[in-house]
């Protein structure tokens, strides 16, 4: 019950739910609590059937190429 | 960008190893570092990752099971509840498998009539209730600050549909009281913990900070993946070495340090903070959720008059020890032989982010 996993928003329904694609998957995340604005192509973090979050492509693309310099500068 | 595959890079796995490595080899004495959640414990077993670490590092699991802290008594009620004629009783697949006493289960009153009904979202329930005027539905919101806001935006939404024929039986419970008796038990002298992931998205990093302030302890907000929990221990590991204990977040691309604000508020708005019985931690202030007064009539627990019941937990089951991270699952005795996936006598067996489930699953090897 406690699995959170990203989707992609495909489409927004007036009463605040997302239908989401999960690797294939089509489900619905209601967007009662995600804390940013959700459009159509954001990944939200899902958890039971709710989207707890907008995931920011960005950031975790820079968190990922920070992470490989730490590892080939030896810092880590 | 999937946000799974890139988490999962080999080259990184192998630079973050190195790193945990020559980290290990200057602290130079053995570390205990705590996975809280469930998930982290079931991400750890499945892609091998106790094996991968230097022989110092030790991963113990902690009470991150929702299912499995909650205490037998709470279990027996919410079997009260769905054996009751007229009730529809919706949870999440988790719970259908967790013993009460005598070996009742929800899964067990469902084969014998009752209707029970798994969902797995918390807003299904509306349509649950608006299909089945006739009948009370009760939904069971188990969980913790993740789970926790969307109960509270069923029970919302529930009351601006004037739903009376609703009501939600809550145990949710709270993590850094949880946190806190464990961080103060002599007998785990845990030198860190992996903070759960998705709860921190919803509770922020602030919640946390007793831990280095108070008990010395690292703490670092984890994500799933396997590059994510490397990392997590390698930066519990830094600390150590460098000696500067803090907060700090791993998982940036899922937790803000304030955490979710609206998610927040709406929990706040809805419940409010209560004593509540765990599993092996026992009773603890504070550490559960109760539905506000004014929401009173969606609460099952006012709805419903509760006989006294008996509860007793199965003999031998040591899933309170386990849950503490203080013995390993293949140490208990009812391990593998008598206690197993098709045959679960306690919760850590049940659920799919148990610890003991873990154990049978992907440490067939270790000794007891």
């Amino acid at each position: 019950m406690c699995i959170g996993f990203p989707g992609k928003v495909l489409s927004i329904s007036e009463d605040g739910f997302a239908l989401i694609d999960v690797n294939g998957v089509r489900r619905e995340a209601c967007l009662d609590l995600v804390d940013q604005e959700v459009a159509v192509g954001d990944y939200v973090l899902c958890h039971a059937g709710y989207a707890i979050h907008r995931l920011d492509e960005a950031v975790a693309l820079e968190k990922l190429e920070f992470l490989r310099d730490l590892i080939r500068n030896e810092i880590y | 960008m999937k946000f799974i595959d890139e988490f999962r890079d080999p080259d990184l796995i192998r630079g973050l190893l190195k790193g945990i490595e020559k980290t290990a080899e200057r602290i130079g004495r053995p570390v205990t570092v705590m996975e809280v959640c469930g998930t982290h414990t079931m991400a750890i077993g499945r892609f091998g990752l106790r094996r991968l670490l230097p022989a110092g590092i030790r991963l113990v699991s902690g009470p991150g099971c929702p299912v499995c802290v909650t205490a037998i008594e709470d279990v027996d009620r919410a079997l009260h509840l769905a054996g009751r004629k007229g009730i529809l009783f919706a949870t999440f697949g988790d719970m259908l498998r967790v013993p009460g006493t005598g070996g009742v289960t929800l899964q067990k009153l469902r084969a014998d009539g009752a209707d029970v009904r798994v969902v797995l979202s918390p807003a299904d329930v509306i349509a649950l209730a608006e299909k089945n005027r006739s009948q009370e539905v009760v939904f069971m919101g188990i969980g913790f600050e993740t789970t926790a806001p969307a109960a509270a935006s069923l029970i919302l939404r529930a009351r601006e549909r004037n739903l009376d024929n609703l009501t939600v039986f809550a145990v949710h419970k709270l993590i850094p009281p949880a946190m806190k008796a464990l961080v103060e038990d002599p007998e785990l002298k845990l030198d860190g913990f992996l903070c759960p992931g998705h709860v921190s998205t919803i509770i922020g990093a602030k919640a946390y900070e007793f831990l280095p302030e108070q008990a010395g302890a690292s703490a670092v907000i984890t994500g799933f993946e396997p590059v994510d929990i490397l990392e997590g221990i390698l930066m519990i590991l830094r600390q150590i070495d460098t000696g500067e204990r803090k907060v700090e977040i791993q998982y940036t691309r899922a937790v803000n340090p304030e955490g979710n604000p609206r998610a927040l508020a709406l929990m706040e708005r809805v419940f409010e903070p209560g004593q509540a019985p765990w599993r092996g931690l026992g009773s603890m202030d504070g550490s559960g959720l109760r539905i506000r007064d004014a929401y009173g009539p969606l609460d099952a627990a006012k709805r419903f008059a509760f006989p006294e019941i008996h509860s007793e937990e199965v003999r031998g089951c040591a899933c309170g020890t386990v849950l503490r991270g203080a013995m390993r699952p293949s140490r208990c005795p009812l391990f593998r032989v008598r206690c197993n996936p098709r045959n679960p006598l306690g919760p850590c067996m049940v659920s799919s982010e148990g610890t003991c489930a873990a154990c049978f699953k992907y440490h067939r090897e270790e000794e007891p």
